[in-house]
């Protein structure tokens, strides 16, 4: 669904790269994570693969980005928009300052894409509830609070039933159990083959419960990829800036101890960790 | 300087009840983390303790000032706040100018403010971006900018709303190493926080907040450990806590070394 051949991409008047020789195949339904310290690449990633990089913010791109078959740099930003589904890290960024409802906020890439009216009525009346918005529909888009407006940026994008989906670290401003409903719920997408979701985040224990794969970026280039559990794992997670669950951290500790052999496997999720300690 | 909240109702013009009767007393050099669901009144209430909103009822008490008897620019020089989206609150063109402005808004002289800056800026790791232009930062790095902004005007009292929002791990221990510094000069720290291993890791005290009302308000331990109380307000307890109490392990380990206590006191006992 996703294919990525040597890419390389350099901001306008950056002086290194901030994609560096990336290739990568992201097979339809997969969840994939996309993990690294702040600068890593992860943004850009994202921006690349919804056509941003490098439509909107030019700069030079190299090799071939492939989503659903359409060569991105061929392509327009238009005809990706029915295809790839980008949430951003700030809802600000997203919500379009065009509409004066939460409603027609929602409306809004729908009445671009055609939908017939009933149905649009039915997508929307849906995904407000959903998003746990259904009680602000008619208030306006910038006097919701931080968290209603990361949920409204994710349901408008939602709406649209994109066949890709990608998504920086969309739960930012979410409370934890807002944020376990959004990954529920892109798991299930993937897992129902609706969607292929591509997710950048910095919380590896949601990484760790609801990934099917992690890629690592490190300063630009694809450092690592695999099963969240051998990735979140490894010793060499650290030299990329990224701290483990404390899960893994209490198992280490353990083996330190001598309170657990050293060899065993170790966890990375609550269910691992009960496993390892019980 | 303490802080006392006292039976505060906030209702917002047009709009709902967003604080139904909280009361909260913070002693000077106290470390307190505010939790709870999207939505709970958490950033209408620490906007009570700047003076930016005024209760409808009640009344807000900054070491004897009545926060409805002074203004905003008064209350600045007590109660430093730094905005959840840094973009709210960037006015200068430059990095170093920036985070001056706040201290020379509270009538220091240009060399102080200078200095205060330069120090504040060296704490977020930002001292080489002091000519960089705000929008020219990245956006975890502007936090940072707008944390270091608030730092340097030396408040006796400092808020953060959401500081680890955006941070990678090295942001995230940069921060928490600030709020330690903040705590060991005895200066009164308040977050604001979704991230509960943070709050586990730095905060003493735990309030949790639930449609306008104080729901628990305790030591972290025990206020972190109330799974479901806490599941009431869309919070989960910490991975630790979560942990061992997945394992029956006694107590409410909130750091990596409490959980190894837990585990052999347990394991000891079979």
């Amino acid at each position: 669904m996703i294919r990525l051949d040597r890419v390389s991409y350099s901001y306008p008047r950056a002086t290194s790269p901030a994609l560096n020789d990336l290739s990568v195949d992201i097979p339809a339904g997969q969840f994939c994570a996309v993990i690294g310290a702040n600068g890593a690449g992860k943004s850009t990633l994202c921006s690349a693969l919804a056509g941003f990089v490098p439509h909107f913010y030019r700069g030079r791109l190299t090799g071939t980005v492939e989503v659903a078959g359409i060569d991105i740099a061929a392509s327009s930003l238009a005809e990706l928009a029915g295809t790839v589904g980008l949430v951003f890290s700030n809802p600000f960024n997203q919500i379009t300052g065009a509409r004066f409802s939460v409603r027609d906020e929602v409306a809004f890439g729908l009445e671009n894409m055609g939908v017939p009216r009933a149905e649009m009525e039915t997508r929307i009346d849906y995904i407000l509830q959903f998003a746990g918005l259904a009680g602000l529909a008619e208030r306006p888009p910038f006097a919701l609070s931080g968290g209603q407006q990361q949920r409204l940026a994710i349901a408008s994008v939602l709406v649209m039933r994109p066949r890709v989906l990608v998504l920086d670290e969309p739960t930012s401003q979410l409370d934890p159990v807002g944020s376990r409903e959004v990954f529920t719920v892109l798991r299930d997408l993937a897992a129902t083959d609706e969607a292929t979701v591509v997710l950048a985040e910095q919380k590896l224990e949601w990484v760790a419960a609801f990934a099917d794969r992690v890629l690592v970026l490190h300063e630009g280039r694809l450092v690592a990829d695999g099963l969240p559990g051998d990735i979140l794992a490894s010793p060499d997670l650290q030299r990329y800036g990224l701290e483990p669950t404390r899960y893994t951290r209490a198992a280490r500790a353990a083996q330190a101890a001598g309170l657990r052999p050293e060899g065993d496997t170790l966890p990375v999720t609550l269910e691992q960790a009960a496993e390892f300690f019980a | 300087m303490n802080l006392s909240v006292e039976n505060i109702s906030f209702t917002y013009p047009g709009g709902a009840e967003a604080l139904r009767g909280v009361t909260l007393d913070i002693a000077s050099g106290e470390a307190v983390a505010i939790v709870g669901e999207n939505g709970a009144g958490k950033t209408t209430l620490v906007k009570h303790l700047n003076g930016l909103l005024k209760p409808t009822r009640g009344r807000v008490i900054v070491g004897e000032w009545d926060t409805r008897e002074h203004t905003v620019a008064k209350m600045a020089a007590r109660v430093g706040f730094v905005f959840q989206n840094p973009d709210d609150q960037i006015i200068e063109r430059t990095v170093g100018d920036e985070v001056a402005f706040g201290p020379r808004q509270l009538g220091q002289s240009a060399p102080d403010a200078l200095a205060n800056a330069t120090a504040a800026l060296e704490m977020v790791e930002l001292a080489a971006e002091s000519g960089t232009h705000p929008y020219d930062l990245t956006a975890p790095q502007r936090k940072l900018m707008t944390l270091a902004s608030v730092l340097a005007m030396r408040t006796p009292v400092v808020i953060f709303d959401e500081p680890t929002m955006g941070q990678d791990a090295r942001g995230v221990a940069l921060i928490g190493n600030i709020i330690e510094t903040l705590k060991s000069e005895d200066r009164t720290v308040i977050i604001i926080t979704h991230d509960i291993d943070f709050c586990a890791d730095h905060f003493e005290r735990v309030v949790a907040m639930a449609d306008g009302r104080v729901l628990a308000d305790g030591p972290a331990a025990d206020v972190l450990a109330q799974a479901d109380l806490l599941a009431t307000t869309n919070v989960e307890p910490p991975q630790l806590i979560r942990l061992a109490q997945a394992l029956g392990l006694p107590g409410a380990p909130l750091s990596t070394d409490g959980f190894i206590a837990s585990l052999r006191r347990r394991d000891g006992t079979r």
